[in-house]
């Protein structure tokens, strides 16, 4: 699905990340990351524990910095930019979903989804609620929608954690193990919800997953080992890990 | 969820409420502080406005009058010569060109109004009664506007003339006088005037009440021998306890001898600078903790919400609103626990008043707290959480949310 001719949601050219900088211990993690996600695409990323996946999620995500190499986000630089900038970029383009801590406990299902767009525009509005009401009810969870964050279940968290992902329209979604914390139903739920929408928005899914029956169910899987990508292919093609 | 509240004051809202037993203790800890500074700040203006009350009410705040004469020894008595000097009885004397000294005193900047006064000793009679008073001579005009005489007199009239004299309630009593009646002033001079009642004068003041009679500037030249002077020329300043500054621009403009009211009640001003001291730093300590107690609880939550600001982050908040975030809750802890403290203050100042009364029922001590105080205490409050937010604040805007997130 994603020849040379569709958009590039995602381009990373060396990317190079070290832990512990300036210590005896510094130690690099990604050892020169090179990557092209294409608009609607629908990727798996899977590696053995401690290979580098959160950590590069989390350079991609605009959330830490690279040491070299450039993050190119719908072709754009991001390499230089003042934190201010970087951060609104990350709310408008990226949406996150976590493992853990999935929803802030002090405010409802619905707050929670509306939340990148009142940090982003500063003040609730009509347009945002609705906006959020509608991604609520999109993953079924109308009836909950007034419900404090912690008063309902892992499953639904992390469907309203997808919803929130996608309040600013993002081009792109990280999703870091996502369904990790849920039992085999709910994390079929998820998974499913997640590529109901890539298929409805053509919206760019990079998930980190350790469970191979789900990273069989995606378009392409790219395989992580110890900082360096060894494998990146169509789905039919993928070795499977093990 | 307002349309018209910004985000960072929602989820500041929202932090305190999640944490409602942390938000609740820091609210009533401040407001105890606050209500002992509050009630404090109102007992310290209570005792300054006491002491103003009690002493300029029926004095002026600086008295001016013509300079000691030093007492010289005769050259070449010997040995003994320093124990034969003894300084001169001071005769009334007037001041030199007072008229100059006057308008000089005038031109201070900060000076009020000045009025020239003749006082000395003298002998009230009536019939057989006979009572030692202080003679005050006036000019009406002028001396009303350095002393409010004209505020005390509770029977007749302020008028003098030259015959009028105006005494004190326990005077008109002693001597059985009233509006209207004659009355016989004799000095030390010789001299002796019959004078009229004129009016009766209550400065809450048993003493001053016993003793002071005032007659005009003329009837007490003539009675103290003073034709033409006067002894003393009395000022009021803008602010009375700036009086001792004054005093000594007075003495340096005009030679004169100028004692300020802070001189003459010195024992009185010492007490008092003690328990400016002491007051003053009790309320800084009292309010040094409350900030303290505020920035401690603000950043246990920023390591309790560690993860959620890291979220908030990834959710495109930036710094600024992260920082702001925790500011509006130092801010809101001061003003809520202001807006306590001053309801307490209010009721430590109903127990004092049931307290600290006389066996008569009239109070000690007049306590009084104005509104100014109380919004003076919010303002305060609210700035000194907002201080002792700025580091939890800071720390929380430079949370790194990978660290945050990761938890
Ligand atoms: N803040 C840090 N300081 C030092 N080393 C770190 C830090 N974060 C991660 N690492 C190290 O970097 C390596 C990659 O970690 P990372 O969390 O990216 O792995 P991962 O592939 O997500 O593992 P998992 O599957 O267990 O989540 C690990 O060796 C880890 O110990
Ligand atoms: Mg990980």
């Amino acid at each position: 699905m994603a020849d040379a001719a569709t958009p590039v949601t995602l381009r990373l050219e060396g990317v190079r990340k070290s832990y512990g900088i300036g210590t005896p211990v510094a130690t690099e993690v990604l050892h020169g990351i090179d990557l092209v996600l294409r608009q609607g695409e629908f990727a798996a990323l899977i590696g053995p524990s401690g290979s580098g996946k959160s950590t590069l999620l989390n350079v991609i995500g605009l959330l830490d910095h690279p040491d070299t190499g450039r993050i190119l986000i719908e072709e754009q630089a991001t390499q230089g930019l003042e934190d201010d900038v970087r951060t609104r970029l990350r709310g408008r383009a990226i949406g996150f979903v976590f493992q853990h801590h999935h929803l802030l406990p002090e405010f409802t299902a619905l707050e929670n989804v509306m939340m990148p767009l009142l940090a982003a525009r500063g003040r609730p509005d009509d347009e945002m609620r609705a906006r959020a009401a509608g991604l609520l009810d999109r993953v079924g969870l109308t009836p909950w929608r007034d419900h404090m964050a912690n008063d309902i279940s892992g499953g639904q968290q992390q469907r309203v954690a997808i919803a929130r992902a996608l309040a600013t329209h993002p081009p792109l979604v990280l999703a870091d193990e996502p369904t990790g914390n849920l039992d085999t139903r709910s994390a079929d739920g998820v998974f499913d919800l997640m590529r109901e929408i890539n298929v409805a928005n053509r919206t760019t899914f990079l998930i980190v997953t350790h469970d191979p029956r789900l990273a069989q169910r995606c378009d392409r899987i790219v395989e992580l080992v110890d900082g360096r990508i060894v494998a990146d292919a169509a789905n039919a093609n993928v070795v499977r890990r093990g | 969820m307002n349309r018209f509240t910004p985000f960072e004051l929602i989820a500041a809202l929202r932090f305190m409420r999640e944490g409602a037993m942390q938000t609740l203790l820091i609210v009533f800890g401040v407001g105890l502080g606050g209500g002992v500074i509050i009630f404090m700040s109102a007992a310290l203006a209570g005792l300054q406005a006491n002491i103003v009350r009690r002493t300029l009410n029926f004095q002026a705040p600086i008295v001016v009058s013509a300079p000691d004469r030093v007492a010289r020894p005769l050259r070449g008595d010997g040995a003994a010569e320093a124990a034969l000097v003894q300084p001169r009885s001071q005769q009334l004397r007037s001041i030199d060109q007072w008229q100059k000294v006057l308008a000089a005193i005038g031109r201070l900047p900060e000076v009020t109004a000045a009025t020239p006064v003749v006082s000395g000793p003298g002998f009230a009679l009536r019939g057989d009664a006979n009572r030692a008073v202080s003679i005050t001579g006036i000019e009406p005009e002028t001396y009303f506007a350095v002393v409010a005489l004209a505020d005390k007199v509770v029977a007749g009239r302020v008028e003098l003339g030259t015959t009028g004299i105006l005494i004190g309630t326990e005077l008109a009593k002693d001597l059985g006088a009233a509006i209207g009646d004659k009355l016989r002033l004799t000095t030390a001079t010789g001299a002796a005037l019959t004078l009229d009642v004129t009016g009766i004068f209550d400065f809450g003041n048993k003493s001053v009440n016993e003793r002071s009679v005032f007659v005009s500037l003329r009837t007490a030249q003539n009675l103290l021998n003073l034709i033409g002077g006067v002894s003393s020329i009395e000022v009021r300043v803008r602010d009375p306890f700036g009086a001792e500054d004054v005093a000594q621009a007075i003495h340096g403009a005009t030679g004169q001898q100028a004692d300020s009211w802070i001189r003459t009640n010195a024992q009185f001003f010492t007490a008092m600078s003690a328990q400016i001291v002491t007051n003053t730093l009790i309320r800084v300590f009292v309010g040094l903790t409350v900030a303290l107690g505020i920035a401690s609880v603000l950043i246990v939550s920023v390591v309790q919400k560690g993860a959620e600001i890291g979220i908030l982050r990834a959710m495109g908040t930036t710094r600024g609103q992260v920082l702001r975030l925790f500011l509006i809750q130092g801010g809101f802890m001061g003003l809520a626990g202001s807006l306590l403290g001053s309801v307490l203050a209010y009721g430590f100042l109903l127990v004092f008043r049931a307290v600290a009364q006389n066996p008569d029922g009239t109070p000690i001590f007049i306590l009084e707290m104005e509104p100014p105080l109380f919004a003076v205490a919010a303002v305060g409050a609210t700035v000194v959480g907002l201080v002792a937010a700025v580091v939890p604040a800071l720390r929380a805007a430079r949370l790194d949310p990978v660290v945050a997130i990761r938890g």
